[in-house]
């Protein structure tokens, strides 16, 4: 996709790019939703869905509620789960254009999946391209999480299902995608070190976001 | 139930604080090639650590649990180019199958 190609078809080009992340992300809200339901009822799992759209950070702060944390230990985690959004729009402001409403309107959609498949590769993104990725990952989001709390316990332990098993499968196939050529594998061993390495000493979130100093790493190395 | 709602407006409002602090201070301004170069590597980075933590990671703790197998026929399914549901999902059933048996 060139900037030149219109606006529309690179919206619809990213929708079908979307499309297999909208149904592993359905089966992720689904999970969410089981999990949910016994300590938010039927309609809170649903609005926090629609309005947060964002998976780690739901699962991050539900952990907490129900490991009978407090709310506020609660909303800690789920901003710190999302910190690494900071560093994704810090990345992305440059692609944006127009005044500060429309380049608000393109960052609101920004997930995971849709910034590392926007990205061109050279440092810019290519904004309606991400929207239309994360077109059906919301829907796909909401849709599922709906499921989750309408289906419930019947549905059975989300875990004997498996179900947990599809976060890291999700970001193995963007990381296959991404980590191409020798400074980008550089700079995803130095992130998967760093995980590794702070996961058990600082709180969850922090060890994500602490993993963008492997890039300022590798981007400083001169021979790869 | 307060709580949760507390919990759920101050999230949305978090969450898109994060993400349009970069877009609305910085607006449509090039970065500098040094910080482009970062950028570019940044996924990278975040990706690789995502799957480390939702791999291992339990809150504040590593653990080796079925996910690794699920895991492990993720990475080995994505090498052989199969369509992301299969990815997924047959991680899934894998890690399903594997609590099963033990």
């Amino acid at each position: 996709m060139t900037e030149r190609t219109p606006a529309r078809e690179r919206r619809a080009a990213g929708i079908r790019r979307g499309l297999p992340f909208g149904i592993a992300v359905f089966a992720i809200a689904v999970s969410f939703g089981v999990l949910a339901r016994p300590l938010m009822g039927l309609v809170a799992p649903i609005v926090m869905s629609v309005v947060v759209f964002s998976g780690s950070a739901q699962f991050g702060a539900l952990a907490v509620l129900l490991a009978g944390g407090s709310t506020a230990a609660a909303i800690a985690a789920g901003v710190l789960l999302n910190a690494r959004y900071l560093a994704m729009g810090l990345a992305l402001a440059p692609s944006l254009r127009g005044n500060a409403l429309s380049r608000g309107a393109f960052a609101m959609p920004l997930v995971d999946a849709s910034w590392a498949s926007a990205s061109r590769g050279d440092g810019t993104f290519d904004p309606w391209y991400m929207v239309g990725v994360s077109i059906p990952q919301y829907v796909g989001w909401v849709l599922g999480t709906v499921v989750g709390v309408l289906v419930g316990s019947r549905l059975g332990d989300p875990k004997a299902l498996g179900l947990d098993a599809l976060f890291p499968a999700f970001f193995i196939a963007l990381l296959f995608e991404e980590a191409r050529g020798r400074r980008r594998i550089v700079a995803a061993a130095g992130g998967a070190g760093i995980a590794l390495v702070l996961t058990p000493l600082v709180p969850a979130g922090l060890p994500i976001l602490a993993a963008g100093a492997a890039a300022v790493a590798a981007s400083r190395m001169r021979r790869l | 139930m307060t709580a949760v709602w507390v919990l759920i407006v101050v999230l949305a409002l978090a969450t898109a604080a994060l993400k349009l602090a970069g877009p609305l201070t910085l607006g449509g301004r090039p970065l500098p090639a040094s910080v482009l170069t970062i950028v570019e590597l940044l996924a990278s980075a975040l990706l690789a650590a995502l799957v480390v933590v939702e791999t291992f990671g339990k809150g504040r703790s590593l653990v080796l649990d079925a996910r690794v197998l699920g895991a492990a026929f993720a990475a080995v399914a994505v090498w052989r180019r199969a369509p992301m549901i299969v990815v997924v999902l047959g991680a899934a059933a894998v890690t399903a199958v594997a609590r099963l048996l033990y």
